[in-house]
């Protein structure tokens, strides 16, 4: 059983996705902005993430600290964030208050003020959040191997930012951006849970209606050339722990071959490899976990999708068992795939791809605030919420030829990047 | 939203099976899925120092290997499906979470009951989670949170079960055979207390047919309690530990002191308490001065446990090395304050309906049901408690507030555990 969406566009260009959901007096309201780190330049890398925090600093209407206050003493819950194709703001409310979250997002889209004073105290808070994840030995090596796997297009850059421009942006940096990508025209807004898609339809050309639409995002033209050859990271760092991630370049969302290699990765990677819906279990019975764990070559591995707007990584990362060496990993994970070239995916490994694709879709489906993140996604990214909607009718058009054809156009040594995490310890004692 | 939609006796479908386990069933059409949780009485408190993690251990080996099955069918059958289940030991319990399509809640069921009841932890595949595990040990001993957070219940529960760590240390998990994991397992694993909860779009007379069908004939004529849980002294000074962890960018604080049992009859005042301190909105009164008044971290919140024995009341943050004295400072600050000054009517009454009011968002999907109902029948809160819930919240006085503080914390009595990059901390106190 299949529940309708309604999609309709306002006269100012804002995007609306309605789902009713009438299970829990729950709804959850989302605004997503086609913003992200792809659209960011050198020296306001981190613009979109800081944008998000100061969205929180208040109105006219709402001013400072009133936001969680008002949402949190109904009952509800807020939160933002920020990726590379996109930032979004959420409330998850008992359903007769939704209109809050309407309300306060339809005024913060246009008339968050940041002060100086206030973009002041969150540079520092900001920094700390840089700080913690450069505290995370995955987020160093990450961090490096996208930027060499991207040399021209802004994937290139983490969203959280670097420190440089974190230290150097302005206020006028943040609300001119602000400014340029909060329009209706550049936004939508996704309702799923308990209420009426007329009513729903209704508050939401009242409250956003009236707000003018800006001009449209730029295309993003600085699209990555094709790679020639394998390119090499390596970052030390403190630890004892080892962690490699080799990252394939691999297509966008909307490109056909997505599917493919979704469950190509899926199929070889296993459990929660699939990255479209959120969720799934364990991956012990994969090739690639029986390859690298069974064999006590590394603690913990598995894949990873993520669907983008142009090009970006799949990436297969492993936790390097300790007494083992990152050599010895890679060339076991090299081996496995050499493997997958001479015995490629069966239709068993297919079917069981398919039905974790198939229990991972359901499970996503009772949750109201993950229902409202996957059709946003899909709006955001793909343009059209019925990428998530019809995803498994694709997935189970994908055939074996496919899949094999997938993994030969991406899983290639001149197609990746490889990324070492090597403890210092462990490199002194070289 | 009524309250006559929560959970209630009407709607929740209890029954005790002859060799003592409670069934807790729930329906919910909402999507053709189950979940399954609950959890048996072992648990770390049995654990000797030199053999720390052992409960930890047994209870990530269970799916290493069961009568019926070797290790590698288990995950080919649990997966074939897209099926989740997974055992975790804690200090009292030991517990299981699984989820799965309605259509393949048998197959679920019956790994469930295998692995709790029948394993075999063969040779080899314990070996290998054993290696797992050490390896994790390693990242602990590199993660400042981490770190910060084991460092903190060393010296808060010094000589009390609580200060050993569940996960166990590199010294013991090496230590455990495989003997001992068998050993622990006819102790103290059996139907006895144990509790099960199902959530999920299946019929509850179903429900408890196939349940009964597997755990019914459990029986383990050797269960043992758990030894009782001791008191928890405070401390009666500042105990500060710095923890070095060289080249880390952001240093970790957690500070706090034993705190009430989940059983203390003003347990619900001093977690309304914690929710003004350090929890409403952006993480309450203590996230307001260290994120947005002092700008010093991204994250700032406090916690209180309330379980079945004296778990901590504790706050958290990071900030960047120079600036842990200023944190601290801050929430010790915080506390003295909600100790002397009685909360303003208005603020108590924001949290209170934050209390009542997240309710229906907490209770949205089957695990947020699944994790509320098998609360209430460990804490034997009785199975109407969230009929009772909004009275009991709403008839907190500011006093009542300021007396749980008073009761329960400390500004002078606590521990302070930093873990971090020591040659940057304090250079600006």
């Amino acid at each position: 059983m299949t529940i309708p969406v309604t999609k309709t566009t306002l006269d100012n260009g804002l995007t609306v996705v309605l789902k009713e959901m009438h299970h829990a007096p729950v709804a959850s309201f989302m605004i997503w902005y086609r913003v992200g780190s792809r659209l960011e330049k050198p020296g306001l890398t981190g613009v979109s993430h800081w944008v998000e925090h100061m969205m929180f600093k208040g109105t006219p209407q709402f001013p400072n600290g009133t936001l969680d206050r008002l949402v949190s003493r109904e009952g509800g819950h807020l939160n933002a964030f920020t990726w590379l194709d996109f930032t979004a703001y959420y409330e998850t409310m008992p359903s007769n208050r939704i209109d809050l979250a309407l309300a306060v997002e339809a005024d913060r889209m246009i008339n968050t003020l940041m002060t100086a004073d206030e973009v002041e105290s969150e540079r520092t808070v900001i920094l700390s959040e840089r700080q913690m994840y450069e505290n995370e030995p995955r987020f160093l090596m990450n961090e490096e191997l996208t930027a060499a796997a991207f040399r021209i297009h802004p994937y290139h850059h983490e969203v959280i930012g670097d420190e440089v421009d974190l230290r150097s942006m302005t206020r006028d940096d943040l609300y001119g951006y602000y400014r340029r990508y909060y329009a209706p025209n550049n936004a939508i807004a996704v309702v799923v849970g308990d209420f009426d898609t007329g009513a729903m339809l209704s508050q939401i050309e009242a409250l956003f209606g009236p707000i003018p639409s800006g001009e449209p995002a730029p295309p993003v033209l600085r699209q990555e050339p094709p790679q020639r050859g394998e390119r090499r990271v390596v970052v030390n760092g403190p630890g004892d722990t080892a962690y490699l991630t080799v990252a394939y370049r691999a297509p966008a969302a909307d490109h056909p071959d997505y599917y493919s290699l979704s469950l190509l990765n899926a199929a070889f990677a296993g459990g929660g490899s699939l990255g479209m819906f959120g969720g799934g279990g364990s991956n012990k019975s994969s090739r690639l976990y029986k390859a690298l764990v069974d064999t006590e070559l590394a603690a913990a591995a598995s894949g990873g999708m993520t669907p983008t707007i142009d090009p970006f990584l799949y990436t297969i990362s492993a936790v390097v068992r300790n007494g083992r060496s990152l050599s010895d990993v890679e060339a076991a994970l090299d081996a496995e795939l050499a493997q997958l070239a001479a015995e490629p995916i069966t239709q068993a490994e297919l079917d069981k791809a398919l039905k974790q694709a198939k229990a991972q879709f359901v499970m996503a489906g009772e949750s109201i605030t993950g229902q409202t993140q996957l059709l946003g996604m899909a709006e955001a990214v793909v343009g059209d919420y019925r990428w998530f909607e019809t995803a498994l009718d694709r997935l189970n058009e994908v055939t074996l030829a496919d899949i094999e054809r997938a993994r030969h156009s991406y899983l290639r040594k001149k197609n990746r990047t490889v990324g070492w995490y090597e403890p210092e310890a462990q490199r002194d004692e070289e | 939203m009524p309250d006559t939609h929560y959970p209630s006796p009407q709607t929740i479908h209890r029954t005790v099976l002859s060799n003592g386990i409670t069934v807790l069933v729930y329906e919910n059409f909402a999507s053709q899925s189950v979940v399954i949780e609950g959890l048996v009485r072992a648990g770390a408190l049995a654990e000797r120092r030199e053999l720390a993690g052992l409960a930890n251990l047994t209870a990530v080996s269970l799916m290493r290997g069961t009568e019926k099955r070797p290790f590698a069918q288990i995950y080919e059958d649990l997966e074939a499906v897209g099926a989740d289940l997974g055992f975790s030991g804690s200090d009292h319990t030991t517990g299981f979470a699984a989820s799965s399509l309605v259509e393949d809640v048998d197959l679920l069921l019956d790994l469930l009951a295998q692995s709790l009841c029948r394993p075999t932890f063969p040779e080899q595949p314990v070996e290998q989670v054993r290696g797992q595990l050490m390896t994790g040990l390693a990242m602990r001993a590199n993660d400042t949170r981490r770190m910060a957070n084991l460092k903190f219940y060393e010296a808060l529960y010094a000589g009390h079960p609580y200060g050993r760590a569940t996960s166990g240390y590199l010294e013991t998990i090496p230590q455990i055979s495989r003997e001992d994991l068998a050993n622990f397992h006819a102790r103290y694993y059996g139907p006895r207390g144990m509790i099960l909860t199902i959530v999920g779009a299946i019929k509850a007379e179903a429900a408890l047919a196939k349940i009964t069908a597997v755990f019914g004939d459990w029986q383990n004529r050797e269960q043992q309690r758990l030894p009782d849980i001791p008191a928890a002294v405070r401390p009666t000074k500042i105990i500060r530990i710095d923890h070095n962890i060289p080249d880390k960018s952001q240093a970790d604080i957690i500070l706090g002191l034993p705190g009430p049992r989940r059983s203390a009859p003003d347990y619900l005042d001093a977690s309304l308490m914690n929710t003004i301190l350090g929890v409403f909105g952006m993480m309450g009164r203590i996230g307001k001065k260290v994120r947005e008044e002092q700008g010093l971290a991204y994250y700032a919140y406090s916690h209180l446990q309330g379980g079945l024995g004296p778990g901590p009341w504790a706050a958290s943050a990071g900030v960047a090395p120079d600036k842990v004295e200023q944190a601290i400072a801050g929430i010790r600050e915080e506390i003295v304050r909600i100790q002397t000054d009685l909360v303003a009517p208005e603020e108590l009454a924001d949290s209170q309906a934050f209390r009542t009011g997240s309710l229906p968002v907490s209770l949205a999907t089957n695990s947020g049901l699944a994790g509320t109902i098998t609360n209430m029948e460990l804490y034997d809160l009785g199975l109407d408690y969230l009929q009772r819930f909004p009275n009991m919240v709403r008839a907190i006085t500011p006093e009542r507030i300021q007396a749980a503080a008073q009761n329960y914390l400390s500004a002078e009595q606590l521990v302070i555990a930093v873990a971090g990059a020591m040659d940057g901390i304090g250079s600006e106190a």
